[in-house]
């Protein structure tokens, strides 16, 4: 068996690519969901249901997609220029903490909630960023590869969270458990509808994944990340200048990854606790690459994500299948999703 | 100050670290093996935890510490070969893949660990290995139960590093794999099937990197429970720069750093007014310092993550 | 005369294109055969079928009577094939002893015998003359004993019939000559030998027989005795390709001057205090066995390396930033040395690879967002002005064959207007038509007053294009000669670092205009 280049993907085919590699993953864990001894259809039934069929499921599954839509752009932006960006959870608790942190400043909680919300989102993004540059000036100084550097960052981030809301950021008012102060209240973002949870920080996502699609489809900067993730080499002959394109696109992945920290804060959560993150960080990860890295494409990825995420947790309920389901599932597309852009590039001959 | 010489004059600190130290040697060889071969498995924190899962729940069902062992070697080798099929003869990206391994498999690990144990506040115990003192030398004062009164797993794991020692440099296998990670053309030109030779090692790899997981449910600790594993893996994958991709010293980095996340645990206790989570932090920021210092010496082996297909350049 | 070896039908087909045609031949006991083509005539995957890495379509080949199990290099090696590879299969960080030992032994043996390897090692290097230090790293030692170890290795398989997969490219002059009088005493000790190539003049000097290789086919073969260069270069290139003719020069003012440049390099690629001048409508050749600091020296003009020491003036002045975009503002077009990892982002299209390198001009962008119609505009110039075949607008440029690649850059480079032109190693790997439209260009930048400076391995290409050759060894530039008086075995003597007096003198002359 050999695989040879095609000529050029069909898009016929770049279409169905992640539609199939969805499928694929779906079957897979409906055989898992039929081992454990429910039916399969049923439980995506109830998936689907619990995602969809009532007002407070779609909101939910809007609100879930919120941040997973901002950890995808991060993971998207990143791995375009080839910056192996496995940090977003880490990123992600940074910003969160820095808006709680922030709201300790005089005058933010006093302030006009625009203003507030704007400052508090520029800290959030800054935490993230900032948290990303150390693996990356490694990188650049000492050629230290920033896959494990961001990986065990994101254990040292954790744990500083921690040390902040049991110390110096504790609500004094949340008995026993620990958690961050309140976010200063002018900082909070608005809902989108009375009685759910869905806030602005949607609408803020939406919006950041159309500019980093343009960003990258037509701007100056945009093209030379790509040349210097697809080819380092001719992209630096060609004067693109690589250690600082490098460094910016980790200022941008990392301001997004702390973004999406401070909206769940902000929109959400309203403090910071170490179960803040259901593993958003490494979600975006999955949804970057089943969106094929494109920023339009994180949308959709994400929504994918977020119907699975909450649909399980009331399938869950009802058939005792262990919600992690939805976890294997999007795992799992992750894994088909890289086979079939393979097979997209590649024909099979025997 | 007493403190300190108190914690290292102690035998049950030096006891621990070999305790804390065989995952991370049976962790960190089997990246080693992957690596040597060319080929980065970022599959090994997930690989630890469904080893951990795994081994856990056979010993739970009835069956001996030792054939726990065993099925987590075989999920182990399971997941590697996942890896291996999808980076070797497909090419894909190593670091997307092993990740996405790593969120499978411990994904995988918790599905089906609540399957088994659906509602329990604690999570069920097992028996797990005792140390198994060796008969005289276990005797001698501090040495002793140091060295010689650790479980079973644990010897077989500094039995491993010599073997694989052995094995690397002194074996006409060991030469083709070293020379696979190296330059896998070289290798095909002289007979052998270098995608074959790398799913095998990648297989071998992976089962130590179960088995390790493993060792902390059936030695370490007595049950599972998720997120145990903690970056242990990731550890081990800046482990094997610090060693520079040789066993012995895979061992040596393991033992240091196992000393260190013994000290800290000790010191927690001992020290008052510093926050714990400043000692957690310690072994991930010595990793990250081990890489630092490493980065510039390390003789990487020259095919680490060069995708080989037959008869392209 | 024995016969080892015979190929019967060979037809091998890859997508739409047929590798090999129906291709026979055959190798005696003893004998040095040639197997001469252009690239892409099929020789190398003539050879990779024998060799067992790829299953031919149809076709047998027999080893001393016995057909090969197809696709098996194992099979190969144990019926007495040995190759020998272009890039050397070689693994640097191991040593040479570990190197050749590799795949001997049977896999699981418990321990490998290094002791009695090391003799059986030592004893062929004495019977054929090629001496090695068992435990020298491979990335320790010289191009031309890299190929020893090649060789070795081969021999060390019991190999009795050796293939040389064009076993020059690296070598100077000299260490060519020498490794085909060791080819030789490995024919008259019975061993039977088939190498690849594309220059005639070894072919002519080395083969006892040759087969030419065109499109996949066997176009002709004949007796190295009763044949010429004149007859297989025809047969080789199917029609007479005239390479365009060289107008005399008229050089004009200075352009360029390097002035006792120094870069640190890795091993031999430093370069230690370099002097050249380029003037206006000359080609100054560089010439040099790869690895004495080539790459340094067209990096540091291409404006990728800033220079330890010295200077490099354009126009009279240092570079503002020594950088690649001033570089290319102050008039330096670049053609890299590797097309495909330095001269085009494959899997970007073909006008992105057509501005990127001019992406910062007001041409091609305004505010940080580019001018995509201006530079599609661009690109779609270049494709019908400079003749680039099977490319569109928006194709991914990985599709492109290595000719219509190098007429893409050319095309981006000459289209700015430089007027001084780097070309390092621009027609490597071309076939003759794109060669011959390579040098056209090359002469026609000169014409119109551009100095080109070019560095290149092949020859007959330096000859052909450049008025004053200077070599390169060791990150230091020879004397210059005129190249009315150059030939191969001067030129191999300045490769090898044998420079005279008499030429330092010439140099001053020349430098002097």
């Amino acid at each position: 068996m050999r695989f040879e280049r095609r000529e050029s993907a069909s898009p016929a085919l770049t279409v169905l690519a992640p539609l199939g590699a969805i499928g694929a993953a779906l079957v897979v864990a409906g055989l898992l969901i039929a081992v454990a001894g429910a039916n399969a259809f049923e439980a995506y039934g109830l998936i689907l249901e619990g995602a969809f069929g009532s007002r407070l499921g779609v909101t939910e599954t809007l609100t879930r997609a919120t941040p997973l839509i901002l950890t995808g752009l991060a993971a998207a932006v990143a791995f375009r220029a080839r910056l192996w960006n496995i940090g977003g959870e880490g990123q992600f608790y940074l910003g969160a903490l820095a808006v709680t942190a922030f709201g300790l400043v005089p005058g933010i909680a006093g302030a006009p909630a625009p203003v507030a919300i704007l400052a508090c989102l520029v800290v959030g993004a800054l935490a993230g960023t900032l948290l990303l540059l150390v693996p990356v000036t490694l990188k650049l100084r000492f050629g230290v590869d920033e896959v494990v550097t961001t990986l065990l960052l994101n254990f040292v981030a954790i744990l500083f969270v921690s040390m902040m809301i049991e110390g110096p950021l504790r609500d004094p008012l949340a008995f026993g458990w620990p958690q961050s102060m309140p976010a200063p209240d002018a900082a909070l973002l608005p809902k989108l509808l009375e009685r759910t949870r869905l806030h602005a920080g949607l609408l803020i996502a939406l919006a950041l994944a159309v500019a980093v699609w343009w960003v990258q489809a037509r701007t100056v900067f945009g093209m030379r990340a790509r040349a210097a993730g697809l080819n380092a080499r001719a992209a630096g002959f060609a004067g693109v200048p690589l250690a600082r394109t490098l460094a910016l696109v980790g200022c941008l992945s990392g301001g997004l990854a702390g973004l999406a920290g401070a909206i769940e804060v902000l929109g959400v959560k309203g403090y910071v606790t170490t179960d803040l993150s259901p593993n958003y960080g490494y979600s975006g990860i999955v949804i970057a690459m089943l969106a094929n890295l494109n920023a339009l494409g994180v949308i959709a990825a994400a929504l994918f994500s977020a119907v699975m995420f909450v649909g399980a947790d009331s399938m869950s309920r009802a058939l005792g299948i262990p919600s992690y389901i939805a976890d294997v599932t999007v795992a799992l597309s992750l894994l088909t999703m890289l086979v079939a852009i393979f097979l997209t590039q590649y024909r099979v001959r025997r | 100050m007493s403190v300190i010489l108190d914690i290292l004059a102690s035998v049950g600190m030096w006891e621990a670290v070999l305790r804390i130290a065989t995952p991370l040697i049976l962790g960190t060889l089997g990246v080693l093996l992957c690596e040597r071969v060319g080929v980065l498995n970022l599959g090994i924190e997930g690989i630890m935890t469904f080893g951990a899962m795994i081994g856990w729940l056979t010993v739970y069902s009835g069956a001996d510490l030792w054939t726990g062992l065993a099925a987590a070697a075989l999920a182990g080798a399971a997941f590697g070969m996942l890896h291996a099929a999808l980076t070797v003869p497909l090419g894909l990206s190593q670091h997307v893949t092993g990740l996405g391994i790593t969120l499978f498999a411990s994904s995988f690990s918790y599905y089906i660990f609540r399957l088994a144990v659906p509602t329990a506040s604690s999570p069920p115990t097992v028996e797990p290995f005792r140390p198994l003192p060796v008969p005289g030398l276990s005797e001698i004062p501090f040495l002793g139960p140091v060295l010689f009164n650790q479980t079973a797993p644990t010897y077989l794991a500094l039995a491993l590093v010599a073997l694989l020692a052995w094995g690397l440099y002194r074996t006409p296998l060991g030469l083709a794999v070293r020379m696979t990670g190296e330059n896998p053309h070289a290798v095909e030109a002289q007979g052998i099937d270098p995608i074959r030779l790398r799913i095998g090692t990648i297989m071998a790899g992976s089962a130590l990197m179960g088995v390790a997981g493993a060792f902390l449910t059936l030695a370490a600790f007595n049950s599972f429970f998720p997120t145990m594993v903690q970056g242990r893996g990731w550890i081990c994958i800046a482990l094997v720069v610090f060693a520079l991709w040789r066993p012995g010293r895979a061992l040596l980095g393991a033992l240091l750093f196992a000393f260190f996340d013994a000290f800290q645990l000790r010191l927690q206790t001992a020290v008052e007014g510093v926050p714990y989570q400043l000692f957690l932090m310690l072994p991930y920021l010595l990793s990250i310092l081990a890489l630092i210092v490493m980065a510039r010496r390390a003789r990487v082996p020259q095919a680490l993550m060069q995708p080989y297909r037959r008869g392209e350049r | 005369m024995t016969r080892v070896l015979e190929l019967d039908g060979i037809t091998k087909r890859f997508g739409a294109t047929l590798a090999n045609d129906d291709v026979s031949l055959h190798l005696d006991r003893g004998e040095v055969v040639a197997l001469l083509g252009e690239n892409g005539a099929g020789k190398t995957t003539l050879m990779s079928i024998l060799f067992g890495h790829y299953t031919a379509d149809a076709g047998e080949v027999r080893v001393e009577g016995r057909a090969l199990p197809p696709g098996r290099a194992r099979a190969a090696i144990r019926a007495g094939v040995g190759m020998v590879h272009q890039h050397f299969a070689l693994a640097p960080n191991l040593t040479v002893l570990e190197n050749v030992m590799t795949g001997t032994e049977p896999l699981w043996r418990p321990r490998s015998d290094r002791a009695a390897a090391r003799r059986r090692l030592a004893g062929l290097a004495e019977r054929f003359g090629l001496p090695v230090e068992p435990e020298a790293r491979v990335s320790d030692l010289s191009v031309g004993e890299r190929q020893r170890v090649e060789i070795l290795k081969a021999l060390y398989n019991e190999a009795r019939i050796l293939i040389l997969d064009e076993p020059t490219a690296v070598l100077t002059t000299q260490q060519a000559e020498r490794l085909f009088a060791t080819l030789r005493e490995m024919a008259a000790q019975g061993l039977s030998i088939i190498f690849i190539s594309h220059k005639l003049h070894e072919v002519m000097s080395a083969s006892d027989r040759v087969v030419v290789l065109r499109g996949g086919r066997v176009v002709a073969e004949r007796a190295t005795a009763e044949t010429d260069k004149g007859e297989l270069a025809e047969l080789m290139v199917g029609r007479k390709v005239e390479r365009p003719a060289r107008p005399p020069a008229r050089p004009g003012a200075v352009l360029l001057e390097a002035a006792d440049l120094h870069v640190a390099g890795k091993g031999g690629a430093a370069l230690n205090g370099v002097d050249f001048r380029l003037h206006a409508g000359e080609t100054l050749g560089i010439i040099g066995v790869s690895g004495n600091g080539q790459t340094t020296l067209a990096g540091v003009v291409s404006g990728l390396l800033a220079p330890e020491r010295g200077a490099l003036r354009v126009h009279g002045a240092a570079l503002r930033r020594h950088d690649v975009p001033h570089a290319i503002a102050a008039g330096i077009g670049r053609i890299p040395e590797d097309r495909n990892a330095e001269g085009v982002v494959g899997d970007m299209s073909t006008w992105e690879n057509a501005v990127l390198e001019r992406l910062w001009a007001p041409e091609f962008s305004r505010r940080g967002v580019v001018r995509r119609g201006a530079a599609r505009a661009a690109a779609a110039r270049i494709l019908t002005d400079y003749d680039v075949r099977g490319a569109r607008v928006d194709g991914r440029v990985r599709l492109l064959s290595g000719g219509n690649m190098q007429k893409l850059i050319l095309g981006r480079v000459l289209e700015a207007g430089p007027d001084i032109l780097v070309a390092a190693q621009p027609s490597r790997g071309l076939d003759e038509g794109a060669i011959a439209d390579v040098h056209r260009r090359l002469i026609a930048a000169r014409e119109r007053g551009a100095g080109v400076l070019l560095i290149s391995e092949d020859l007959d290409e330096v000859i052909a294009l450049a008025d004053r050759i200077r070599a390169i060894v060791g990150g230091r530039l020879s004397p210059a000669i005129p190249a009315e008086r150059a030939d191969a075995r001067r030129l191999g003597l300045m490769m090898a670092g044998d420079w005279t007096e008499a030429e330092t003198i010439e140099r001053e002359a020349a430098d002097a205009l």
